[in-house]
C-alpha cells in the first residue's frame, strides 16, 4: 500500500532561516559545552584518549582476521583455499602440503596448510573469509591498531596468525559431528 | 644630517607609515595563524573531539605546568603548519597554464592585505593616527579592491584546468559579483546617516551618537551574509565545496601556493570582521570611551578594544561554519539577487526619507 505523506509548504517564519539557525546555534552551542567540561565520547567510552588509554573493544567488533586452534589445540585450517578465493582484495596466500606433505595436526581432517599469509596491508577486514570458513578456522578478532616498520612485516606468517588467533573453544564443530553420528545408530526409527 | 632628514614631514611620514604596515602585516599574520587554530579548536569541540594538542618544541615541554598547558591547547600548532606549508612539495601539474597558475594565488592574497590600510583600528598612538592610510573615500577603496579578490579565485580555477577547480572558479565569479551588490547597497545607508565616507569620521560619529548597528540592524544582517559569501565561508562556501568539487578552485595547488589562498580566505575574514567592526560597532571606541586618545595608554587601550570586537565577530565566522550546511547555488542565488538585493534597495529609500523627514 502506497501512503504519500504530504509535505507542508514552509511557513514565512522558517522561509527567513531563523527557526534552522536558532537550531544550529542550540546544538553546536551543547556540544561545545559539553566539549570544554571535558565530557566527550573518547572519555565516555574509554575513559581517556587514544594513544595513552587504548580503546575498548566492544563485542563482536571486526578486526584483523587471525588463524584460530580448536580445544585440543590442533590447528582447525584444511587448506581448502576458500578464503583465499573469495577474499576481495587477495589478501590471503595460501601455500598448501601437497602430496605427501605434512599431516593434520587433527582427526576428521586431511590435511593443513604448508604456509598461511595475510597480508594486513591489503586486507580490509570485511570478514568474507570468516564467512566462508567451512571449517570455522579463521575469525576476525579484536585487533585494530595493526602496526609495523616494513611492507614484510605486515604479512602475517602461519605461525603468527595461530599464535594471535590463540584457542576457539566456543564453536567445537568436530565434537558436535562426533556425537550426532553416534546419536544416529541409536535414533529411534519408526516403523 | 639624519637629524635633518628626520625632521622633513615626508620622511617622518614615510618612516611611520613603514613601521605601521610592518606592525599591522606581523599582526594580521599572526592573527591568521591563530584563527586556524582556533576554527581547529572550535570545530572540534562542535564534534566531540579535542583538537590538536600534542604538537609541542622539544624545550617547551621542560617548562613546567605552562608548557604542558600550552601544548593542550594547540598553541604550537601554528608554527607546525607553518614549517609544514614552506617544506611541502611546491608541485606544479604538467597540464596547467603555468603563467596563471602562478599569479592566481598571489593575485588572491594581495587584494586581502590591501583592503586593511584604509581601516582604522585605534585613534591616536602619541601624534600618530592609527590608520596606515586616512582616505577620504575609504569604503570606495575598500569595495573596489574587494571586487579584484575573485579575479584570484577565477585565475585558479581557469589557470589549473581541470574540472573541478574550473567549476568552483565559475561559481565564485558568480557568487561574489551577486553578492558584492548586496553589500554595497547595504552600506549606503551608512553613509546617508553619516554624511562621510571617510572611515574614522564614521567611527567618530558612532563615538558620538552610537553605534550604527542600533541605527540600521537590517543593512547589518544583509552585510553579515554578504562577507560570508565575499570570504567563501560556509554557508556559502560553493567555491571551494570540499564535498562536491574537492578542494574547488585550489585542488590542484600544493604546498606554499595552497598556502596563500589559505592566507588570503583567514586575511579576508579578519578584513571582513575590521570592516564590520568599523562600520556597525563603532570601531575603536566604546560608548564610555569616545574621544579620540591623547596618552600612549589611552591608545593602546583603544587598539585592544578594537582588536576584541574584531575577535569576536571571527569567532561568529568559525562558529557558523560549523552550524549551518551548505546552500545550494540556486538557494544561494535566489538569496543574493531575489531577496537581498530588493531588501537593500527598501532599506536605501526608508533610510533617505527618514534622513530627509529629520535632517527639516
Amino acid at each position: 500500500m502506497t501512503k504519500i505523506v504530504e509535505r507542508s509548504p514552509l511557513t514565512f517564519y522558517e522561509r527567513t532561516y531563523l527557526p534552522a539557525i536558532l537550531e544550529g546555534i542550540k546544538v553546536t552551542a551543547r556540544h561545545f559545552a559539553r566539549t570544554v567540561q571535558g565530557n566527550n565520547t573518547a572519555k565516555d567510552l574509554s575513559g581517556g584518549y587514544y594513544p595513552e588509554t587504548p580503546w575498548k573493544v566492544s563485542e563482536g567488533y571486526r578486526g584483523a582476521p587471525y588463524l584460530v586452534r580448536d580445544q585440543d589445540d590442533a590447528t582447525k585450517c584444511v587448506s581448502c583455499q576458500l578464503c583465499e578465493f573469495v577474499c576481495p582484495p587477495k589478501a590471503i596466500k595460501i601455500t598448501p602440503p601437497g602430496p605427501g606433505g605434512q599431516a593434520a595436526e587433527r582427526p576428521n581432517a586431511e590435511k593443513m596448510p604448508r604456509e598461511f599469509e595475510i597480508n594486513m596491508l591489503r586486507c580490509i577486514f570485511c570478514g568474507l573469509c570468516q564467512e566462508v570458513c567451512p571449517e570455522e578456522a579463521i575469525f576476525l578478532q579484536r585487533d585494530y591498531s595493526l602496526t609495523g616498520l616494513s611492507r614484510e612485516e605486515m604479512v602475517y606468517n602461519k605461525e603468527k596468525l595461530l599464535r594471535l588467533g590463540g584457542v576457539h573453544a566456543g564453536v567445537q564443530k568436530w565434537k558436535h559431528k562426533a556425537e550426532e553420528a553416534k546419536a544416529q545408530e541409536t535414533f529411534p526409527v519408526q516403523a | 644630517m639624519i637629524e635633518d632628514l628626520l625632521s622633513q614631514p615626508a620622511v617622518q611620514f614615510a618612516v611611520f607609515s613603514a613601521v605601521k604596515i610592518a606592525v599591522v602585516f606581523a599582526v594580521v599574520m599572526t592573527f591568521v595563524a591563530y584563527a586556524v587554530l582556533v576554527e581547529r579548536k572550535v570545530s572540534a569541540f562542535i564534534q566531540d573531539r579535542v583538537g590538536p594538542n600534542r604538537t609541542a618544541p622539544p624545550l617547551a615541554l621542560k617548562v613546567p605546568v605552562i608548557g604542558r598547558l600550552l601544548q593542550s591547547w594547540g598553541m604550537f600548532q601554528p608554527m607546525a603548519d607553518g614549517l609544514k606549508f614552506m617544506l611541502k612539495e611546491d608541485f606544479t601539474p604538467s597540464y596547467v597554464r603555468k603563467v596563471y597558475f602562478w599569479l592566481a594565488p598571489a593575485v588572491t592574497v594581495i587584494p586581502a592585505f590591501l583592503t586593511l590600510c584604509v581601516i582604522p583600528f585605534g585613534s591616536n598612538l602619541g601624534d600618530q593616527k592609527m590608520v596606515i592610510a586616512d582616505l577620504d573615500v575609504g569604503i570606495l577603496y575598500t569595495f573596489g579592491i574587494v571586487s579584484l579578490g575573485v579575479y584570484g579565485i577565477v585565475l585558479a580555477g581557469y589557470a589549473s584546468n581541470s574540472k573541478y577547480p574550473f567549476l568552483g572558479g565559475i561559481r565564485s565569479s558568480a557568487q561574489m559579483i551577486s553578492y558584492e551588490i548586496a553589500m554595497g547597497m547595504s552600506v549606503v545607508t551608512l553613509f546617508l546617516i553619516v554624511g562621510d565616507l571617510n572611515l574614522s569620521k564614521v567611527i567618530q560619529w558612532q563615538a558620538d551618537h552610537g553605534w550604527l548597528v542600533l541605527y540600521q540592524p537590517v543593512s547589518f544582517v544583509i552585510f553579515l551574509v554578504a562577507a560570508f559569501a565575499e570570504t567563501n565561508r560556509l554557508p556559502f562556501d560553493l567555491p571551494e565545496s570540499e564535498t562536491e568539487l574537492v578542494g574547488g578552485y585550489h585542488t590542484e595547488y600544493s604546498s606554499m601556493k595552497f598556502a596563500l589562498f589559505f592566507l588570503g580566505e583567514y586575511a579576508n575574514m579578519i578584513a571582513s570582521s575590521a570592516m564590520m567592526v568599523t562600520l556597525f560597532f563603532g570601531g575603536w571606541s566604546l560608548p564610555f570611551l569616545g574621544t579620540p586618545a591623547t596618552g600612549l595608554l589611552g591608545g593602546l587601550v583603544h587598539i585592544g578594544v578594537f582588536i576584541a570586537k574584531m575577535v569576536v565577530l571571527m569567532v561568529v565566522f568559525i562558529w557558523v561554519r560549523w552550524m549551518l550546511p551548505r546552500f545550494r547555488y540556486d538557494q544561494l542565488m535566489d538569496l543574493g539577487w531575489r531577496r537581498f538585493i530588493p531588501l537593500a534597495l527598501v532599506n536605501i529609500v526608508a533610510t533617505a526619507l527618514a534622513v530627509a523627514a529629520f535632517n527639516r
